[in-house]
């Protein structure tokens, strides 16, 4: 996995709240038994009309907006288990995810990709929101070590929460394989006595 | 301590806690399926990490195959070649695979409560989020991603922070018509998608107390839809009757010994949880979903909600083509799917069945019905259901995910209504365009028969 610490960077902005890990990639393109290539298909029905159109109005259309954060609604993320919305995202560009709040098994997948998930407050994301819609090229700062997003040339800016063993593994970019087969003596002595 | 049903097994489950971080926890049942399994066996592959328990993984195709003439070879390329490789990934690592074909063949959260797999007291992961449909048995169960298959793969546990606990409780009696989905479906539309987001739910109360395993599989099932993990509801004689001599459950003293153990799982009296919610029955009703997240719910008779403001809820009814206040009594529908790991156990096709015969199919009407499992459709079939299905011009398919999620040729049409006993009604889930009414397979069954929504509670005899 890559190491993370910190990263500044523009970003693109997508309000919409509960986005599901069936709009970031549909099932159709669930086929591929790779790893790579999904970030073509990422937000593919909302990026494309039906008769295959570009959808001038989706916001990763909008030439204002560029940058490797994404800052997107309340609950982003919910849905099907599928790591290749983490994929999708990872391969499309973006290194960031800023929302006031993220489903579970995808915070996870994020996180196990190091593809950092930044939980911040409403209030956070709806000053995010209009600051970058007044100006897309804004500058957002994500530092790691200090938990910490801020948006440049403004005294704005909060601390997100992160587990701290995660945060470890992303500073250092370890994966959970490399722990959990280090620990394959205790696994299989805690086999010995398992009476499940 | 006062435990809960929760708390005991996961304790029962943990190897190692790393200071100021996640368990390691032990995982008992692993299940696998041909499209979020590839690429963790490849990554083992890459790193040299051979799989440590096989014997403990049982895998099975049921996601992105087709459900007609399924003894002929795929046509589809891709699709083809992913179910190859799950065939030679199973072979080259000693698991066992039920195929497209095999009489063990299904929609994973059917076969393994079906072959008895599935038991109280496990923790079971699949990469699917609806794994949470163990948790009926008193299980932990839940859905992982990729990284998370491979974990498993590589050291038979996860990583894992201990999730909070949450409870819903449901006393009193059903009302007639209403079943194990409108209850989930009430519980979603009160609580919303992310009230339940870093808890594991235990279901209690009469309600559940009642219901039998499907409809305990049919609620657990639906926990990702209000984003908790993992739902459960404690074991009882209705638990332990139905994994009894089922081809995996223990036989003779040894089932006798595990019962014993089950009985000691359910949450102790004055255990306590970090959330509860508390409903009554008599308020719940046939249930259907207005928007495109299964939160949007409304019981039948209802009226879409008005002075919608939020533009995403905006955005997600001019997505389904409704109005504020309109009444979706009489909506034309001309798709309807009966299947998916929530509602396509043989239960649902009796309810179903029971509604459909001696009456026809509206002419409008496409009517799916796809079995959950290959033992599924064999009893459709020596219960004489498919006659009555036949009879009444729905069609019966072969087992598989199907139209839940539209990723073999089972899709429903851009623009058009499908009412559907799955469990996600996201833009376009069941095909591009499509537009999704979740229901309960009375409702579903009802709006084929009459080309249209009715109000159920209206034509029960």
């Amino acid at each position: 996995m890559k190491k993370f610490t910190t990263l500044q960077s523009s970003a693109v902005l997508l309000v919409n709240e509960n986005i599901d890990t069936d709009q970031i990639i549909p099932a159709r393109f669930l086929k591929a038994t790779d790893r790579e290539g999904f970030g073509m298909n990422l937000f593919r029905d909302w990026k494309f009309h039906k008769n295959g159109e570009i959808n001038e109005e989706f916001a990763l259309n909008d030439p204002s907006y560029s940058g490797s954060i994404l800052v997107a609604g309340n609950n982003f993320g919910c849905g099907s288990s599928r790591e290749h919305a983490a994929w999708a995202l990872s391969d499309y560009g973006f290194k960031v995810i800023v929302s006031s709040f993220f489903a579970d098994i995808f915070k996870g997948n994020a996180l196990n990709n190091g593809l950092l998930p930044v939980q911040v407050s409403e209030v956070f994301l709806k000053t995010l929101f209009q600051k970058i819609k007044d100006n897309p090229k804004t500058e957002i700062e994500i530092h790691l070590i200090n938990q910490n997003i801020s948006i440049k040339g403004t005294a704005l800016s909060e601390n997100f929460e992160i587990d701290p063993y995660k945060k470890t593994c992303l500073v250092n970019g370890y994966d959970d394989i490399d722990f959990l087969v280090a620990s394959i003596n205790k696994i299989e002595a805690f086999e010995t006595k398992h009476q499940y | 301590m006062k435990k809960t049903l929760f708390d005991k097994v996961w304790d029962a489950h943990v190897v190692d806690s790393i200071e100021n971080g996640p368990q390691v926890l032990y995982i008992d049942n692993h299940l696998i399926h041909e499209v979020t399994s590839p690429q963790a066996f490849k990554e083992l592959e890459d790193r040299g990490i051979p799989i440590l328990r096989p014997e403990q993984i049982v895998a099975t195709a049921d996601h992105n195959i087709p459900t007609t003439n399924q003894h002929e070879p795929i046509k589809d390329r891709l699709s083809r070649k992913q179910l190859d490789e799950l065939t030679s990934n199973c072979h080259k690592n000693g698991i066992t695979l039920y195929e497209l074909g095999h009489k063990n063949n299904g929609i994973v959260h059917v076969i393994a409560p079906e072959l008895g797999i599935t038991q109280p007291g496990k923790t079971i992961v699949c990469g699917d989020s609806h794994t949470s449909t163990h948790g009926a048995f008193g299980a932990i169960a839940f859905g992982i991603g990729t990284s998370q298959v491979a974990q498993v793969f590589a050291s038979q546990c996860l990583l894992l922070s201990k999730p909070k606990s949450l409870r819903v409780t449901v006393n009193g009696t059903l009302k007639k018509g209403v079943l194990p989905k409108d209850v989930i479906l009430y519980i979603i539309a009160k609580l919303g998608t992310n009230a339940g987001t870093g808890y594991f739910c235990e279901y209690a109360g009469d309600v559940f107390k009642n219901m039998s395993m499907e409809g305990r599989m049919t609620v657990c099932n639906m926990s990702i839809e209000m984003g908790a993990r993992g739902g459960m509801i404690a074991p009882d004689d209705i638990t332990f009757d139905y994994v009894k001599g089922r081809e995996f459950a223990p036989t003779g003293d040894e089932f006798d010994r595990k019962v014993a153990i089950w009985k000691t799982l359910p949450s102790d009296r004055g255990a306590t949880f970090n959330q509860e919610y508390h409903f009554e029955a008599a308020d719940i009703e046939p249930m259907i979903t207005y928007g495109t997240n299964p939160g949007m719910g409304i019981k039948i008779t209802e009226k879409i909600p008005e002075n919608i403001t939020d533009d995403s809820a905006k955005k997600s009814l001019a997505y389904m083509g409704f109005e504020q206040g309109e009444s979706l009594i009489n909506k034309p529908i001309n798709f309807v799917f009966i299947g998916s790991c929530t509602n396509s156990r043989i239960e649902d096709f009796r309810i179903a069945a029971g509604f459909i015969k001696g009456k026809q199919k509206a002419k409008n009407v496409t009517a799916w019905l796809v079995p959950g499992s290959k033992k599924v459709e064999s009893q459709i079939i020596s219960e004489g259901l498919k006659d009555i299905f036949d009879e009444a011009g729905f069609e019966l398919r072969q087992p598989g995910c199907s139209a839940c999620l539209a990723m073999n040729d089972d899709k429903i049409p851009q623009g058009e209504y499908c009412v559907s006993t799955s469990n996600r009604n996201f833009e376009g889930r069941q095909g591009q365009g499509s537009r999704t009414i979740l229901s309960s397979p009375l409702v579903a069954a009802a709006t084929a028969i009459e080309g249209k929504i009715i109000d159920i509670t209206k034509h029960l005899s």
